[in-house]
């Protein structure tokens, strides 16, 4: 198709609309300068951040809250290396971005040039691709490729790096050019034989778990799952980035499993004869020690990654294909199982160890985010941070929608909650977006605050302040004997002031008797965003706990009287 | 090549762009996996270039590596050969101290292996071998008890036989 004259700056955003992006997360500087001007002729909206590393958290969170890629625009140098963090962040988790950074132009290349990084080569181990663009006629071909890689199978971040002559290069450009992937295939329908073989060892088994992932999420397999759970009774569980794949108020739901899971889906991970993951990588959050997870059970998994066959667990039953063609597919072969024995058991397990915390006493993060959930009756959009407040809202703000839940699971990003909220309220303007967030993770990227008043978005951003690193000060009083290093936040600023001082809404609770009415208040502001500081307990810790590395059976309900062995885990 | 046993044969059919190369490297260095010979080279279709590598390591994390290299965009795909019926075949120079006493006795030994001789000097010779990395080893052996002033493999290249494509 004949297309006029444009310059490369002008045919990347030319192809940006074509791909119906509707916000650009950036930040100018010299290299980009030409992009940043093309962009005034576009209707994309600029969200102009206040640190590079917020745009590609904001990106992020728009991506999660919508399966679209999030765009990121910065520039060479140390704008591009604020944003490896961000993309770090959503090739742990599988996020589609694309990011698109300015470079010196390209007779500079390897020059030790002004704000010269070699971000394509930076970029390397934390990208699923990245390109360098050396030819403006590449642009359009580089654009369409860009996208369709960061959407399409396995999610994940895509990097475009721009040298400033390639982005004036006047050309014309041919929108309608083939992609040129041949390297790249996505596995699609999963093999019916397999999937067969599946439906044999589920209708057979006694004491089955459903495990759905992320992976169920993106590929929207909630409503299969749904049919499938239902139809065979089989009782589900899900990772940090499941949360939403299937409803956590359904009766067969027993929220998270893992370090910090329910207790009652660890004891009937601990117990079950038959495990299906579902779009999950058999995190080590979630097996603790590799070799005795579900030693005596059947494992089948069902990925759209085959490099995620046989990393962690090697599975009876593999299935390779995308999670919802896969249970659907599945659903026509399942038959009405007779789990009534297994699921009574976990109704017992429910009722002797459910969630609980404190009701006296000081203010228990646990009981405002218990209380969250009530009030928003669990249809929120929640993002939170890294540590203990990440923890307790997972296990005390139920999910139940797709895109509900917003979390830095692989990477546990500190800081990417609250911008990463940014991106979901413009997603979705009219839903009720929190973002839980710890003292210090927020602290990380407060400075988008900023972004968000100048935007008019409601967000809640509760921060869940016990004046600590939390999780860290947790460890050091469970394994390291009290010895606190370098976890006390004295310090910290007065959140409501900072609030003010950005033009925004600030509350604090104080004690038990004013959460609901200052939540309720919060909920209720809709001027522009607000933040909620809950001076909770200083050294509470996050229960049930399996440690790093241990078994299941040696999960902890609260703090055991005598010392704990130190992990063996990693982290 | 060391750690014989562990020793693993692998052929990557890539894009031929900048970048592929450091890519590939990075999933072999990710898991702590050695790099023994690489050869690159261009394939009959210029956009595309063929690898062959040679990597020590366990087999399982091995699994990976070739899983991890199958993700990669630019690579159309990786294959293990190891325990695969295949051509393989390498090259060598070896230059050894040779004086002119020493000189038949060692043409004898090259001979055997079929070496040519690329180049005699006064106290030198050069020889050029062909074949089986094994065979390349048992020549170095032989060649270690006179003094080898300098070796360099080309790393071993592979392809499959008949019909299956590498």
């Amino acid at each position: 198709m004949a297309t006029k004259i444009r310059d490369g700056a002008q045919a990347i955003i030319d192809s940006l609309q074509q791909n119906d992006v509707e916000f650009i997360f950036g930040y100018p500087g010299g290299a980009n300068m030409p992009i940043f001007d093309a962009l005034l002729d576009s209707p994309i909206k600029l969200i102009l951040v206040r640190h590079e590393q917020g745009a590609s958290h904001m990106a992020d969170g728009y991506a999660r809250s919508t399966g679209k890629a999030g765009v990121v625009l910065v520039t060479s140098g140390p704008g591009a290396t604020n944003t490896i963090t961000g993309i770090l962040t959503a090739q742990m988790d599988s996020v589609p971005l694309v990011v698109i950074c300015g470079q010196t132009i390209t007779p500079n290349l390897g020059l030790d040039a002004f704000q010269e990084a070699d971000v394509s080569g930076i970029s390397f181990p934390v990208v699923k691709h990245s390109y360098l663009i050396k030819n403006a006629n590449d642009i359009p071909r580089i654009m369409k490729e860009a996208f369709y890689i960061a959407e399409s199978g396995r999610p994940g971040p895509v990097l475009i790096d721009v040298p400033k002559d390639i982005a004036v290069t006047r050309f014309q450009p041919d929108y309608n050019i083939d992609m040129q992937i041949p390297g790249y295939t996505i596995p699609i329908h999963g093999d019916s034989a397999r999937i067969a073989e599946a439906a044999d060892m589920l209708n057979k088994a006694k004491k089955p778990v459903l495990l759905v992932g992320h992976g169920a999420i993106i590929s929207d397999a909630g409503k299969a799952v749904k049919a499938l759970a239902e139809q065979m009774q089989i009782p589900v569980t899900n990772t940090l980035l499941g949360k939403g794949a299937f409803s956590e108020n359904h009766i067969l739901s027993m929220g998270m499993l893992g370090m910090h899971g329910t207790a009652y889906a660890n004891m009937a991970v601990l117990n079950c004869d038959l495990i299906m993951s579902i779009g999950s990588r058999w995190d080590d959050r979630i097996l603790g020690k590799t070799d005795e997870f579900c030693k005596n059970a059947k494992k089948i998994h069902v990925d759209i990654d085959p490099a995620e066959f046989n990393k962690m667990i090697i599975p009876d039953c593999s299935i390779l294909g995308d999670a919802r063609l896969v249970i659907e597919e599945l659903n026509t072969m399942a038959q009405p199982g007779d789990t009534n024995d297994w699921l009574a058991q976990i109704e017992k397990w429910k009722k002797k160890f459910p969630l609980k915390y404190l009701k006296k006493g000081g203010l228990k993060a646990q009981y405002v985010l218990d209380e969250l959930n009530r009030l928003t009756k669990s249809d929120a959009i929640i993002s939170t941070d890294v540590g203990q407040h990440q923890m307790w809202a997972a296990q005390f703000c139920k999910t139940t929608g797709r895109y509900n839940w917003l979390s830095s699971g692989g990477a546990g990003t500190m800081g990417f909650g609250f911008p990463a909220a940014i991106g979901a309220q413009l997603a979705h303007p009219d839903k009720l977006v929190v973002a839980v967030v710890g003292d210090g993770g927020f602290q990380m990227t407060s400075a988008e605050l900023v972004t968000a008043v100048l935007n008019k978005l409601p967000i809640k951003i509760l921060i869940i302040n016990n004046k600590y690193l939390g999780m860290v000060r947790q460890w050091q009083a469970l394994f390291f004997d009290n010895r606190y290093s370098g976890v006390d936040l004295a310090g910290n600023p007065d959140f409501v002031k900072l609030a003010e001082a950005y033009h925004a809404k600030g509350f604090r609770i104080k004690r038990n008797a004013d959460v609901t009415r200052i939540l309720t208040d919060a909920i209720n502001y809709n001027e522009g965003p607000c933040i909620i500081e809950a001076e909770v307990e200083k050294e509470d810790n996050v229960f049930p706990m399996i440690p790093s590395g241990a078994t299941y059976d040696s999960m902890v309900l609260e703090r055991p009287r005598k010392k704990m062995d130190k992990p063996v885990g990693s982290t | 090549m060391n750690n014989k046993n562990n020793s693993h044969s692998i052929s990557l059919f890539v894009n031929n762009k900048p970048g592929v190369l450091i890519r590939i490297a990075l999933v072999f260095a990710r898991r702590g996996y050695n790099i023994d010979s690489l050869v690159v080279s261009p394939s009959r279709d210029q956009h595309f270039s063929r690898m062959s590598i040679t990597a020590s390591g366990k087999a399982k994390i091995l699994e990976q590596i070739i899983k991890q290299l199958n993700k990669l965009v630019d690579v159309l795909h990786a294959t293990d050969h190891t325990g695969e019926i295949v051509v393989e075949k390498e090259l060598a120079l070896i230059k050894v101290e040779c004086s002119i006493e020493q000189r038949t006795e060692i043409l004898q030994i090259s001979e055997h292996f079929k070496c040519q001789t690329v180049d005699i000097s006064g106290n030198t010779l050069m020889l050029q071998v062909t074949g089986n990395s094994d065979k390349l080893d048992a020549l170095h052996t032989i060649m270690a008890k006179y003094k080898i002033l300098e070796m360099v493999r080309t790393g071993k290249i592979i392809m499959a036989r008949g019909d299956a494509s590498t």
